[in-house]
């Protein structure tokens, strides 16, 4: 851990403990860790706790404890003495080797010690880059012990000269929605209560941009006759009143223009829900499930990771993606390339050519939140 | 220390005055508990699943909580209507009253805090929040303004009553020099806390409904309607249980410091009706979800329609003296005003807000019968606290208890 954290750690004591039974910081008591002697014995010691030390590091736990509380004393849930009774019973048939169950051990105590630092964690906002990276280390970890199985998370971050912008041409959608199919796959939503970041309003031909009479919410073929229609999402403002209002900033514009949520730093107030006008932010109101095998493992740590229950979300332009140069899904799923993205300080790019030559509009542009995100017709 | 000598006899002697009483007594606190206890199991069950149990969804996503939330924030500033008579215009009449007054607003806001928790999606990281260890969005965010106003209130108002009845309790009087200023200060405060929760929805662009000047200062109208009737009913129901004397003089007082609030609340409810109906814009659809119903959604018709008839009628009562000064019409009057105004302020304000959403969609709001739960919960939380602590400050207030300086035993 640097010095220099931005955030606090509860301090209940687990470290002097670990120091007197030699275990290392890492919560890794089989001796594979050895970061942790080195850094003792780079501080100053006196000569007795020097002598404590080594002592403590190179027979630990054995020192103290009889062969008794070895065996019993370790705490474990139901199943986990369950599964440890029946791989003893194994090994005494000589069916598996006991290596099994020690490094079973060590994973669950690893495995606590993840939880533990990311109760404690800090807002991502604040961090540097080494603790960004620290952090998503620690998730991938934590999804590889749990699972089994690896992902890819990113904490890359905005690059200079770049600010993401967004067009809709209202002419060509034809309210297929394979948009918003796309984005709930990329984007690991929850399938249970059908999240979805994109509404595409089927408004009536000749009554204009109405959207009270619009639907948001249709079941038919589309194109419908005598209909067209209208994609919204997160407009990632320029101004945008969700920020202000977070009462611990775990929401907040990066350099490149996306508006984020620190998931694991939401409190989950829902402050932000009432204050965007646009109908942007979305709310984990029950555990969010995904099926395994539908997990898009290419994640970033502002973007598609895993949420949890009682956390907002929302659409980040799937950072992701753009922060690597792609389109967002929603943009390359798009069949009738009514979706246009990309950098609004290239001036080379489509979307500069859509603002320089369309008669773009922005919805609610008398509120003064200056959305990145123009509509257009042919 | 001496001090705390006196302190750990007080908090035995409150331990004993609070676990004995009546027949009557014994039953209220017993039922209280009960409802606690069904709130906390209910609250278990939204911790379990999260907030799906509740009504809220991503179109309403406040609800009850909030309504009563906002609600309750009015009832304790409504103590200040008191303290400011008593202790700054030294009208001798409310001193019996305002330590009634103020451990109420420390029931209320007990139950503010408790309705927020509930209403947080995750209560378990709610430390991001404390300064110097997380993150506090100050001054940004009005949340955080809130946090702080509601805090400071809770704080000057155990400490002003407890200062004063633990001088009491000794047998000395309380020195003014040290409860005055705290006094002046809550005062301030108390407009602080309403005007603040009020800037919390007004300063919201996205929510017409909201979004409009008159809400501070009708939240502080509503307030001191609201908070005064709450307690002139609760000295009604102390003066018929107690030998707590509060004379006729001060109820008095107190109801007419109703009546002006109440007036006052009725000519801003005209000018925001006429302002909605007079010349409706886009702007108006939430008020007219709220008064006529919207494309055939008129879940909340009822509740208004018994609020504004509430209201308009015990003001109008109250306006006269002839009734006013009659003890049980204004008893009734008290409870019609109190039942309109957490009508109108709770769900009457919090709902219609996201109704019809952003793009017009409207999704009704129902709360379910595990936010019911809560609900009640807290409020029975609220009446169990401000119990404890109204029987012990009678109790010193009466001389029933008192430190015994060369006890032995």
């Amino acid at each position: 851990m640097s010095e220099n954290k931005k955030w606090f750690t509860l301090d209940l004591g687990l470290n002097k403990k670990s120091k007197s039974s030699g275990s290392c910081g890492c919560g890794n008591s089989e001796g594979s860790c050895n970061s942790r002697m080195q850094e003792v014995k780079e501080e100053e010691l006196s000569a007795d706790e020097f002598y404590e030390r080594a002592v403590n590091a190179a027979i630990g736990d054995e020192r103290k404890k009889d062969g008794f509380e070895q065996v019993f004393d370790v705490k474990m849930d139901r199943r986990d003495a369950f599964k440890k009774l029946t791989a003893s019973l194994l090994i005494g048939a000589g069916a598996v080797s006991s290596c099994t169950s020690i490094t079973k051990d060590s994973d669950s105590k690893e495995k606590a010690q993840i939880d533990w630092e990311e109760q404690f964690k800090g807002n991502y906002k604040l961090m540097t880059n080494d603790e960004k990276k620290s952090t998503v280390d620690r998730l991938m970890r934590s999804y590889e012990l749990r699972t089994g199985k690896n992902i890819n998370i990113s904490s890359k971050n905005a690059e200079e000269d770049v600010l993401f912008g967004y067009a809709f041409n209202i002419s060509k959608c034809q309210g297929y929605m394979n948009c918003v199919s796309a984005c709930v796959e990329e984007n690991n939503q929850d399938r249970n209560s059908q999240m979805q970041y994109i509404r595409i309003h089927e408004m009536k031909d000749g009554k204009g941009f109405n959207f009270n009479e619009a639907d948001d919410n249709y079941y038919h073929e589309v194109p419908a006759e005598d209909h067209f229609y209208m994609g919204t999402q997160c407009y990632h403002c320029d101004n945008p009143p969700c920020v202000d209002v977070c009462p611990v900033q775990a929401t907040w514009k990066e350099e490149d223009g996306l508006v984020v949520i620190d998931y694991d730093w939401c409190v989950g107030c829902r402050y932000c829900m009432a204050a965007c006008p646009y109908d942007g932010r979305r709310f984990n109101w029950s555990k969010p499930e995904v099926p395994e095998n539908e997990v898009n493992k290419n994640q970033h740590y502002l973007g598609n990771r895993m949420r949890k229950k009682g956390v907002m979300e929302k659409c980040t332009f799937c950072v992701q993606r753009s922060r690597k140069g792609k389109n967002p899904a929603c943009v390359e799923a798009c069949p009738t390339g009514a979706r246009i993205f990309g950098n609004l300080l290239d001036s080379n790019s489509t979307i500069r050519w859509v603002l320089e030559n369309k008669k773009v509009f922005r919805l609610k542009e008398d509120l003064g939140t200056e959305p990145k995100f123009w509509y257009f017709m042919d | 220390m001496g001090l705390f000598k006196v302190l750990k006899s007080l908090v035995i002697d409150s331990l004993d005055t609070i676990t004995k009483g009546s027949k009557k007594y014994h039953i209220w606190m017993g039922a209280l508990t009960l409802v606690i206890l069904v709130g906390m199991y209910c609250y278990s069950i939204q911790l379990d699943e999260g907030l799906s149990v509740t009504g809220m969804t991503d179109r309403v996503s406040w609800g009850l909580y909030i309504s009563n939330f906002t609600f309750l924030v009015g009832v304790a500033a409504a103590a200040v209507m008191l303290v400011m008579p008593t202790y700054i215009l030294k009208d001798i009449d409310f001193k019996q009253a305002v330590l009634i007054g103020e451990g109420l607003a420390v029931a209320a806001l007990v139950m503010c805090l408790a309705f927020i928790v509930a209403d947080m999606g995750g209560p378990s990281v709610l430390w991001h929040m404390i300064p110097g260890i997380g993150v506090f969005n100050f001054p940004a965010s009005m949340l955080t303004w809130d946090v702080i106003v509601l805090n400071g209130y809770l704080f000057i108002n155990i400490s002003i009553p407890f200062y004063i009845l633990f001088r009491h309790y000794q047998g000395k009087e309380a020195k003014k020099k040290v409860y005055v200023p705290g006094a002046v200060l809550s005062v301030f405060w108390a407009v602080g806390i309403h005007l603040v929760t009020a800037f919390l929805y007004q300063g919201l662009q996205a929510r017409p409904f909201w979004n409009n000047a008159l809400l501070g200062p009708r939240f502080l109208a509503s307030a001191f309607a609201a908070g005064p009737a709450l307690i002139i009913l609760v000295l009604g129901v102390i003066r018929s249980n107690t030998s707590f004397k509060i004379p006729n003089k001060t109820i008095k007082k107190i109801a007419m410091i109703v009546t002006v609030a109440a007036q006052i609340n009725l000519i801003m409810l005209v000018s925001e009706l006429f302002k909605e109906f007079y010349a409706p814009t886009h702007h108006s659809e939430s008020a007219y979800y709220l008064f006529f119903g919207l494309h055939g959604k008129d879940a909340l018709l009822s509740w208004i329609w018994t609020a504004i008839p509430m209201n308009v009628l015990a003001t109008v009562i109250l306006t006269f003296g002839k009734f006013r000064n009659n003890l049980k019409v204004l008893y009734f009057c008290c409870f019609l005003l109190f039942v309109a105004i957490w009508i109108e302020k709770g769900f009457g304000l919090i709902v219609p807000g996201f109704i019809p959403g952003p793009y017009g969609k409207i999704v009704e709001y129902l709360p379910t019968g595990i936010e019911v739960g809560v609900t009640l919960g807290i409020w029975a939380l609220g009446a169990f606290i401000f119990t404890i602590l109204a029987k012990t400050a009678i109790g010193i207030e009466l001389g029933e208890l008192k430190y015994k300086k060369k006890e032995k035993s």
